[in-house]
């Protein structure tokens, strides 16, 4: 057993981590958040593709650097620390992943390549509902290879090159007939209206789909498993970038707990914010921990992938949730401003723990896949 | 990152396995046989409760001797100590796997693991060559067994408060005054002692530690009554007891930092998850009906479950991460302090709750309790236990924020007075 990232990868992660430091400043991140017509910084994600991390995990023959999983995981660790306003979950933890294990040859060689080296941005559009999306509440439908149908909200929708969608074929809504299509974003049947979120640094908005052209990806009928398959490799890797924004939290309620004095000594002293800070840090190290797990989990395709991604899934969004919120608290007034960067944290926070599913979403997944396995 | 047995460790863990099918009975999760013993709650210093009096607990601890003579001979009892004390001369990772496999047999627990644990490591650390030699294979057989003489009625988490006063007379020491929450006094052969030999020093100054034949005379061990209903920690009452110098580990007024190196192995040692936790409570949930079936389709029920899923199997994985940084030569540090901290509300949390969903037949306590012998019965009263002792919470998130996060200390005015002249309060 060896529970730890290699040299390699360490040194891979403080790389990373200087150079966000330099390329995604909070003055870059706030020039994002303050400029509704900015949806993500490109100059940002052009110097993450000359980097390669768009290509992380792309397998060289598709233009990508061929690692592996686990470099993806600590590239999303330092991507969740710097709260980098980029499309980097969508067009690589969720569409390259889809195509590199649907897509059939002619797709990944399509796609690939452009995902690698940062030209296409790709996304998913599943959800239509107030509500946990499910197979009996997806209406979208394809006909004859034209798809007809509303998605919202779809992250990162209005810069998105090409969109998986999750759509009913021959207009049967039932379980089975659930599939995944290509839709290219110049189609003239397809529209697009811009959604405000909780965290304008990661934009969503509304897609509109009126007999729009269809690409079949991978198997007719198999969407849904397709799709739980896809959201828990991505799991692991939100979990991951969460992590990161728990850690950043802790670290900056701590600076300020040290620096801010009340009663005559740094408020840092007083018992009530050491526990809680306490508490922030039991939470961020299991979540560190049930995360590594994932990881080895994905990076090995374990079976054991489905709980250990729900695992890693569950516990970050509970640590960062709690430290971003307690953050706010140990700043006082000064955490409720536009001013100071806690509320950059508490957005990022809750919209990272809804994005592929929420919290209550992935406790389900997580007891109904022990079940399934009964590994206890 | 790999997560699987190296080729050693997979042979070792055959090795284990062998070893307990030969000489232990295997242990379902749950209870599920009439005659099953089922999962059990038992940690240093607190058996697993005997009920049936003082016979029935004399015979509970020659099993547990017999046992722990058995794993000594196979070389499994003390898998971090070196050989020439009886030990396997292993690796951190080697015990996690003795533990992970002991784990799902039968055995006795509660009586060696203060002294392998914790005072052993000690006297490694302070002891002389002949004492070691004397005393700790006997320890690993489980033929001597320890306990930890610290806590006093006015110091606890403050444990340099102490006062037991220790007066040297020529070659001799004289100990007066009262110990107390002693696990295992009743049944202990040995003990180590903290006591004050100066009280015109500092707090932390004027300590000095020993160890000590509880046999010796002016020694009175009192059993305490816990809200459990058993006893398994007491007072000791110390009138003029006669201890040569030779007991003595480490330099007189050196007794703090001698109790800093058990204190630092008890970190260690607690905190493995007890018998009661989510596999439990998850099999628990296949047998108990709630308004709408079982409860285990109770969507409630489930969300609470995953927490505690993520909690225990989050703490697991930390222990992994620590080994693989003990296997490199880093040392973990007070991160270990996160352990017990959850696993203790952790159980405290799940047998409530389990009480909860067995309604109004959660408040029978006995034997005939259907559903897993009592276990959460039992939790119920020994997590409250557990997140007192070794450490209460409250004192373990003060490490973590003072000693990992560096958070300031408390306001300390203990810190500069001679001991004699420190306010003191009740007790
Ligand atoms: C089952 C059991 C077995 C035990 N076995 C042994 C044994 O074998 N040997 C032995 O020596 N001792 C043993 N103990 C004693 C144990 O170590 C002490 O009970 C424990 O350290 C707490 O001390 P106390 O009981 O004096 O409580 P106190 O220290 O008086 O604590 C009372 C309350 O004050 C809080 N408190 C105290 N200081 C602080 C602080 N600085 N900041 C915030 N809150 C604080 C505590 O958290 C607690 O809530 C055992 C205890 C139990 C319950």
């Amino acid at each position: 057993m060896n529970f730890d990232f290699s040299d390699d990868q360490k040194l891979l992660r403080d790389q990373a981590r200087k150079f966000l430091q330099d390329k995604c400043d909070r003055s870059l991140v706030r020039s994002i958040l303050e400029d509704s017509e900015q949806n993500y910084s490109e100059n940002l994600w052009k110097d993450i593709a000359e980097m390669g991390w768009t290509g992380t995990a792309i397998p060289e023959e598709y233009g990508g650097l061929g690692l592996g999983m686990l470099e993806l995981c600590v590239i999303a660790e330092e991507l969740g620390r710097s709260l980098a306003p980029t499309p980097f979950s969508s067009s690589i933890y969720l569409f390259a992943e889809f195509i590199k294990s649907y897509g059939n040859e002619e797709q990944k060689k399509k796609y690939l390549p452009k995902i690698a080296s940062g030209e296409f941005i790709g996304t998913f559009a599943l959800s239509e509902t107030n509500g946990t999306p499910r197979p009996s509440n997806i209406k979208a439908s394809v006909n004859d290879g034209k798809l007809s149908g509303e998605k919202a909200p779809v992250n990162d929708g209005e810069v998105a090159d090409i969109i998986i969608v999750a759509a009913n074929s021959d207009n049967n809504a039932n379980h089975n007939s659930l599939s995944l299509y290509l839709v290219e974003k110049d189609d003239p049947g397809l529209s697009k209206s811009s959604l405000e979120t909780l965290d304008p640094t990661r934009p969503a908005c509304s897609l509109n789909f009126s007999n729009v052209n269809a690409e079949q990806l991978g198997n007719r009928g198999e969407g849904w498993s397709m799709i739980e398959d896809i959201f828990n490799r991505a799991a692991v890797l939100f979990s991951f970038e969460q992590v990161g924004g728990a850690q950043v939290s802790l670290d900056e309620a701590k600076k300020y707990s040290l620096e801010r004095f009340a009663f005559g000594r740094q408020i840092g002293s007083f018992q009530a914010l050491k526990h809680k800070m306490a508490d922030m840090y039991v939470k961020i190290e299991l979540a560190r921990s049930n995360a590594y797990y994932g990881a080895w989990a994905l990076s090995t395709d374990s079976n054991e992938l489905p709980v250990a991604a729900a695992g890693a899934r569950v516990s970050a969004s509970d640590a960062y949730n709690y430290s971003s919120q307690e953050n706010i608290q140990i700043h006082g007034g000064v955490g409720f401003t536009w001013e100071y960067d806690c509320h950059l944290f508490y957005r990022r926070a809750k919209l990272l723990s809804l994005n592929i599913g929420s919290t209550r979403q992935w406790k389900e997944n997580l007891i109904s896949n022990l079940e399934k396995r009964n590994i206890v | 990152m790999d997560f699987n047995d190296s080729p050693q460790e997979a042979e070792f863990r055959k090795e284990i396995q062998k070893f307990l099918e030969t000489n232990a009975e295997k242990r379902s999760t749950i209870a599920d046989k009439p005659n099953d013993k089922g999962p059990q709650i038992a940690v240093a210093g607190a058996p697993e409760t005997v009920r049936g009096g003082k016979e029935a607990a004399d015979e509970a601890l020659e099993r547990a001797k017999e046992w722990q003579k058995k794993k000594a001979d196979a070389g499994f009892a003390a898998i971090l100590w070196p050989k020439e004390f009886g030990g396997y001369g292993g690796s951190p990772i080697q015990q996690v796997i003795y533990s992970q496999e002991e784990h799902n047999f039968f055995v006795p627990s509660g009586y060696f693991e203060i002294g392998i644990g914790m005072l052993g490591p000690t006297m490694m650390v302070w002891g002389k060559d002949e004492d070691k030699k004397r005393y700790l294979p006997k320890m690993i057989t489980g033929e001597e067994i320890w306990c930890q003489l610290f806590s006093e009625p006015s110091a606890g988490s403050d444990l340099a408060g102490i006062k037991m006063k220790a007066e040297k007379n020529g070659d001799e020491w004289v100990l007066n005054g009262q110990k107390v929450w002693t696990s295992g006094a009743h049944f202990a052969d040995y003990g180590m002692i903290v006591a004050r030999s100066d009280p015109s020093a500092l707090k932390h100054k004027g300590l000095t530690y020993f160890f000590l034949d509880m046999k010796t005379p002016g020694i009175e061990v009192k059993p305490i009554k816990q809200i459990s209903g058993t006893a398994n920690f007491n007072e000791v009452f110390f009138s003029d007891v006669r201890i040569p110098d030779s007991q003595r580990l480490g330099a007189e007024g050196e007794g703090w930092k001698v109790a800093l190196t058990t204190l630092m192995n008890e970190r260690l040692a607690v905190g493995d998850p007890p018998g009661l936790d989510f596999d439990q409570i998850f099999e628990a949930t296949k047998e108990i009906e709630v308004e709408d079936g079982l409860a285990i389709k109770n969507s409630e029920v489930r969300q609470k479950m995953a927490d505690w899923y993520v909690q225990s199997r989050g703490l697991q994985y930390t222990k992994f991460r620590s080994i693989t940084a003990l296997s490199k030569g880093q040392t973990p540090g007070p991160e270990l302090s996160i352990s017990k901290l959850v696993t203790a509300s952790k159980m405290q949390d799940v047998s409530a709750y389990a009480l909860d969903l067995m309604d109004m037949s959660g408040t029978i306590h006995n034997d005939k309790n259907p559903i897993l012998k009592n276990l959460f019965q039992n939790g119920y009263f020994f997590s409250a236990a557990m997140r007192i002792a070794g450490g209460t919470d409250e004192v373990l998130r003060n490490i973590i924020a003072e000693r990992v996060l560096g958070l300031p200390q408390d306001e300390r005015p203990d810190k500069k007075l001679p001991f004699n002249e420190l306010p003191s309060g009740k007790n």
